[in-house]
């Protein structure tokens, strides 16, 4: 008999306010949480909106000596791993703790402190040869993001397998899925696994101003971020973090642990077509698809609800549909399709593990969220993406998808803990 | 303002996106397409960026897709140069 | 009965040798690439050596359409990705595109390019930066870009482990053939060379001040003031035993028969390092006792409390002198997520040749670490089974055992 995974503990942190509860209500409501961005003065940018979280380190329990060591997308993962630990109820000290570990995704990692220490020491870029005199001690910390699952594994006691997932804008899904292959293959019991990005900086949307993949919706940032919207013009850039505790499912449920879901597919694969370009076939990110319902031994049929990577590019939009219906057949027409970044925007590694923790509550509380500032759907994206407004209905079974730069593709198949389902 | 040429194209194409594989530096390109010369829309994005720098002309993105040819281009540049004298 | 992981292909970029021969002939001859940075002015930094790649002219190894998008770093990896997959003889049309994936570590992304990106950003402004900043600097550059080159659509990941990562691909990889991809290609490479990027390396509060290149890195030495940074790794093509065999693959290496990573305890926490457990571990999966192992590829951190830590290791898994060690990686400086991949090729040319190479040597051996540490001349032996480990800052340890290609 083989090993199945399930989840047992979540911990969020996403625009529109702190914690799993904060993040679920805003995406069951609808509302948007995109803002002109207030970080810094985004003028000189073609892109001006963001999805910015309040997060407040010394309100999250850190101490000032961790606020000074981490690295804000560091300190969103560990606000978020202490929660996840806390609401698992998983007694961590009573494991083994070389068959606990970490899998944590980031796309851009330390890039905002990358930022910081290159200002200082090229004196605003005006040297080229850098003082090593203004060397901060944290900037190796920076360089390399090693140091982030390193805490998170610090945080839960974690001396098995621990990593770094960085493959873009599907680390947060690829992050959790080697998570779940892991535990199943029986290289761990426990892993603490999700993602974490804080890439609000000048110098992350600069490169997407140059590549002009981000919305220019300036003057209207809390619906900027249109997924599926014939006046969709790129995404949003946001910030946040997920991170979930995985267990092995006969061990959770003999501690009586409460199961959110049992994550029973995962794929992923390569385009091998471009950087940052897509097919219009969705070739790729069917096959992923297939290859995780295939796993999950089930029909596209029983799939109640996807989540889709709806980033809001034309691009990509088009490739996801032509992607569902590659892969789902006729149940791409019946089956409730909808897009979170329309409400929280593009937290680029960190949003498939923030779209997973979504999908693991849809699914505890029957409840499909919707796609925000969808009024006038793309000709050409003809499913049903549950427009405005959530929609409550049975939810045993989900596809959550993501893609990213570098051709990456993933899939991710979710189903209700045995005895919910019917 | 000076006008762009074909070479001028020629030139900022390989310095932002790098050599036409199979062509010769005398090759005729002016009424190859982009696709046959191998330049994909990151090395046009990438190329009108650097002709603003050159010649201070901005290039829209709706503009820089619709052209095919470094002829096109380059005649879509004048016509803005022209267009702003 | 699982399935077996052999090494059918190897491409190499090190600061002592292009290409896996020449780099080998420089590792039995003890022949060094580090020495005082050249790619800029490096006096006045608290560090002047690196293990840089002199001879890498990126024009003749890559289409000349890829070279404007793509860091150093990236170009070394796709030459070393390109060679592996020549040394497979891997045809097009071997292989269905989904049979073949690709897992690269990086510990430090695309940084000699970003440099330059930040520098327009700050100097000129945010419209003077590239198109290609968006992906030539984040740490899935490698694995995206060689599976666009070679049409490869299985799998496809990027893992960062700092110095451990490159086993930690190689691990993932053979998790995938397992799983059912019947070729992977896995492995690591970095380079952040330019002045920012060398002085970010220093932060780690590691790196030697020593100047004379003789005597800068020097694992197990007496003498050990600490290590230098370097450019380069290894890249590998992986295969499932069968259908390396049912494809006609003219060569196997070696195999990759164990693997295992841990995680140190938390400062402060009073547990042992994850070392001894990693390396124990990884024999165990490849079903091996401590006295199969015929030479270790040590981590060889080159600063006195870390090769005492792993001396205390060794010691404890294989006894007293219970094994020749050996840290050729003293020749080419520590390369990230390159040195673990770089380390594996090592020893499967060591069990190809029958011979363990030297590590430099300019001290004696501490007396208390009671390890058999190979130096001066290359010692002949065969090699049947070689334990790899690489340790990464803040606790990675990972682990890999290579065998020769007819050992179970």
């Amino acid at each position: 008999m083989s090993r199945r995974v399930v989840i047992t503990g979540i911990g969020v942190r996403a625009p529109g306010g702190s914690g799993t509860k904060a993040f679920w209500d805003l995406l069951t409501a609808g509302r948007t949480a995109t803002r002109r961005i207030s970080f810094f003065d985004p003028a000189p940018f073609r892109s001006q909106v963001a999805g910015e979280v309040d997060f407040r380190p010394e309100d999250e329990g850190l101490t000032p000596r961790e606020i000074r060591r981490m690295d804000r997308a560091t300190q969103f993962a560990v606000a978020c791993a202490r929660e996840a630990v806390a609401d698992s109820g998983l007694e961590f000290g009573g494991v083994d703790p070389y068959r606990i570990g970490v899998s944590l995704g980031s796309a851009v990692a330390s890039a905002t402190s990358l930022e910081n220490e290159y200002l200082v020491m090229s004196d605003r870029g005006r040297q080229w040869r850098v003082d090593p005199g203004y060397l901060s001690p944290h900037m190796f910390d920076y360089l390399s993001p090693g140091v982030m699952p390193a805490e998170i594994a610090w945080v839960a006691g974690a001396e098995g397998p621990v990593t770094m997932v960085s493959d873009g804008c599907t680390s947060g899904l690829d992050a959790v899925g080697h998570a779940v292959q892991l535990i199943r293959e029986g290289g761990a019991d426990v892993m603490v696994a999700g993602a974490a990005d804080t890439p609000i900086s000048p110098i992350v949307l600069a490169c997407f101003d140059a590549i002009k993949a981000t919305t220019t919706r300036n003057d209207d940032p809390a619906h900027a971020s249109r997924p599926f919207d014939a006046s969709r013009d790129g995404f949003v850039l946001a910030e946040g973090a997920a991170v979930f505790v995985l267990e092995e499912y006969a061990t959770a449920r003999a501690r009586g642990a409460r199961i959110y879901a049992e994550i029973t597919g995962y794929a992923t694969r390569c385009n091998a077509y471009h950087m940052t370009g897509l097919k219009r076939d969705g070739r790729e990110m069917a096959e992923a698809i297939r290859v995780a319902l295939d796993e999950a031994r089930i029909d596209p049929t029983r799939i109640d609800y996807v989540n889709a990577h709806g980033s809001g590019t034309k691009q990509n939009d088009r490739h996801e549909t032509a992607a569902f219906k590659r892969s789902l057949g006729d149940h791409a027409h019946r089956v409730p399709i909808s897009s979170i970044k329309s409400m929280v925007g593009h937290s680029l590694g960190a949003i498939g593990s923030l779209e997973i923790a979504a999908c693991a509550l849809a699914i505890r509380d029957n409840v499909v969220p919707p796609t925000a500032n969808l009024h006038d759907p793309d000709a050409e994206c003809d499913l049903d993406y549950v427009p405005l407004t959530a929609r409550e209905q049975r939810v045993d079974t989900v596809l959550t998808v993501g893609s990213g730069f570098g051709g990456f593709q993933s899939a991710m198949v979710l189903r209700a803990p045995e005895g919910a389902a019917a | 303002m000076a006008q762009i040429t074909v070479d001028d194209i020629r030139r900022i194409l390989v310095a932002c996106a790098g050599g036409m594989e199979g062509l010769g530096p005398d090759a005729d390109i002016t009424h190859l397409t982009f696709e046959e010369l191998g330049y994909d829309s990151l090395a046009l994005m990438e190329s009108a960026a650097q002709i603003k720098q050159d010649f201070g002309v901005d290039v829209s993105d709706d503009e820089i897709t619709e052209v095919t040819t470094p002829k096109e281009l380059a005649d879509l540049v004048n016509g803005l140069v022209t267009r702003a004298a | 009965m699982t399935a077996r992981t052999v090494i059918t292909g190897i491409g190499v970029t090190a600061p002592n040798g292009l290409g896996t021969e020449t780099y080998w002939k420089s590792v039995l001859a003890g022949h060094s690439g580090i020495g005082r940075v050249t790619r800029f002015d490096v006096s006045g930094y608290p560090a002047t050596l690196a293990g840089q790649i002199d001879d890498f002219d990126a024009a003749e190894h890559l289409p000349s359409r890829l070279l404007p998008q793509t860091d150093h770093s990236t170009r070394l990896g796709l030459t070393a990705a390109a060679w592996a997959l020549t040394d497979a003889a891997v045809s097009p049309g071997d292989l269905a595109d989904y049979d073949m994936g690709v897992v690269t570590s990086n510990a430090l992304g695309g940084f000699d390019f970003t440099h330059r990106e930040f520098a327009k950003l700050w100097g000129k402004g945010p419209e003077f930066v590239s198109v290609y900043e968006s992906f030539a600097w984040f740490y899935a550059v490698n694995t995206g870009q060689i599976s666009i080159r070679h049409g490869m659509r299985g799998p496809g990941v990027a893992l960062v482990g700092e110095q451990a990562g490159g086993l930690d691909a190689l691990g993932y990889a053979r998790r995938g053939i397992r799983r059912g991809t019947p070729l992977m290609l896995a492995g690591g490479v970095d380079s952040a060379l330019d002045p920012w990027g060398y002085v970010a390396q220093l932060s780690d509060g590691r790196v030697t001040a020593e100047t004379d290149p003789a005597r800068a890195y020097l694992p197990f030495d007496s003498l050990a003031s600490g290590h230098v940074p370097g450019e380069g790794g290894a890249m590998l093509v992986l295969e499932d035993e069968e259908r390396a065999r049912a494809r006609g693959a003219e060569r196997v290496h070696a195999a990759l028969t164990g693997y295992s990573s841990t995680f140190d305890p938390a400062p402060g926490s009073g547990r042992p390092p994850g070392l001894r457990r990693a390396a124990e571990n990884a024999l165990a999966d490849a079903g091996l006792a401590p006295a199969d192992i015929d030479a270790v590829f040590a981590d060889g951190a080159g600063a006195p409390e870390l090769d005492a830590a792993e001396a205390d290791a060794l010691r404890a898994v294989f006894g007293p002198d219970g094994v020749p060690v050996t840290a050729p990686k003293a020749l080419t400086g520590r390369l990230y997520a390159g040195g673990g991949p770089l380390d594996v090729v090592t020893a499967a040319l060591a069990i190809r040749d029958g011979v363990v190479p030297p590590t430099p040597a300019a001290g004696p051996v501490p007396d208390g670490y009671g390890i058999d540490v190979v130096r001066g001349e290359p010692r002949e032996r065969r090699v049947r089974h070689a334990l790899v480990l690489a340790r990464g800052r803040w606790g990675f340890n990972s682990a890999v055992v290579v065998s020769a290609a007819g050992e179970r």
